[in-house]
């Protein structure tokens, strides 16, 4: 028993369990995602998470302890953001025909999501502090996070509705798109990153690669204008 | 693989520590991601094939990089359960309701370009 209870100390303490178990999830999601067909709807981020919180529930493991092994995964984000310049310079001959209206499309988009974020909210009459940390949603997380600390949001809040608003775009985004009937696909993948910033390139990336591309540009150039304009409008808006 | 890895993390370090010198607004990674653009704009080729397949590894497999995030957001379910009209309506409606505009308006701006 006393065994037992040394090898449970081990696994807690150094990060092997929590990283081998968010790949086991990874490739279990990518599993269940094809069991349906790659159905838009089936998003492997989402299952993913599901799976992990899950676990994390039913063994009860605190969020904190699982993420001191899982943030090896985490820290991959970065170079991964450095590297969508790779496809964005590859489809550059594209993007450079239409990059201003690019760049106007994602500024007026971005502006929209968070005052459509605000105006729901506030018409639900929510809290000041939910409203304010609603308004950076689509915006990369950490810089929603500095957007709702100048505009009085709750930065961790921001942040988990950052995954989910990427989730939401990733998994629904597509099929809103072809209701739409935007069939452009630099237009889809302006929209998706727009909105729903890296989630949602990389379910554009695994779509096609012009929308990977455009999809990138948009979460870089939505992270730009809010985090310069957000604050701006905010204190005119709100003082 | 190294070179890549290194050339990605080398773009990030300097876009951290610019982003921190010039207290801009936009996070070190994304300024990496300018960095390492703009170098591949100035060396006028193709970008090297070993950068193209690590670029291509990292962002064949962006999800599982949000993974960990995302399942920090079972920390909230007591703030959801609590707020969660706003919170669920805001982030569902608000989401579709802007990639359904960004992309009707991309696409009218794009048309015949």
């Amino acid at each position: 028993m006393s065994e037992l209870g040394e090898i449970w100390v081990y696994l807690a303490r150094e990060p092997l369990a929590a990283l081998t178990a968010t790949l086991l999830a990874w490739i279990g999601a990518l599993r269940l995602q094809r069991l349906c067909r790659r159905h838009p709807l089936a998003n492997p981020v989402l299952f993913a998470v599901l799976i992990l919180a899950a676990g994390l529930l039913l063994s009860g493991i605190d969020y904190r302890s699982y993420f001191e092994g899982a943030q090896f995964v985490h820290f991959l984000l970065g170079p991964a953001t450095v590297a969508l310049a790779v496809p964005l310079h590859r489809q550059w001959e594209a993007v450079r025909r239409s990059a201003l209206l690019a760049a106007l499309s994602v500024i007026t988009g971005g502006l929209f999501a968070a005052a459509v974020g605000v105006g729901i909210a506030l018409a639900l009459g929510a809290a000041p502090e939910v409203v304010a940390s609603l308004a950076p949603r689509s915006v990369t997380t950490p810089v929603a996070m500095g957007i709702a600390e100048r505009i009085g949001g709750l930065p961790s809040l921001t942040a988990a509705l950052v995954i989910a608003s990427g989730i939401t775009g990733a998994a629904l985004g597509p099929l809103v798109l072809n209701l739409a009937r935007v069939e452009d696909m630099r237009a889809r993948g302006l929209a998706m990153g727009t909105a729903s910033h890296g989630i949602g390139t990389a379910r554009a990336l695994s779509v096609s690669a012009a929308a990977g591309a455009f999809s990138g540009l948009a979460m870089g150039l939505n992270a730009l204008a809010s985090a310069l304009l957000l604050p701006l409008l905010w204190h005119a808006l709100a003082g | 693989m190294i070179g890549p890895l290194t050339t990605l993390l080398s773009c990030q370090l300097a876009g951290e520590v610019l982003a921190r010198a010039l207290h801009l607004p936009v996070p070190g990674p994304v300024i990496g991601m300018a960095l390492l653009f703009t170098g591949l704009l100035l060396r006028g080729r193709e970008a090297p094939p070993a950068l193209h397949a690590t670029a291509d590894a990292l962002l064949g497999n962006l999800g599982l990089l949000f993974v960990p995030a995302g399942v920090g957001v079972m920390l909230y379910l007591p703030v959801l359960a609590r707020d969660w009209p706003p919170l669920t309506l805001g982030v569902l409606a608000g989401t579709l309701a802007a990639i359904a505009f960004t992309g009707r308006l991309a696409q009218r701006l794009l048309r015949g370009r």
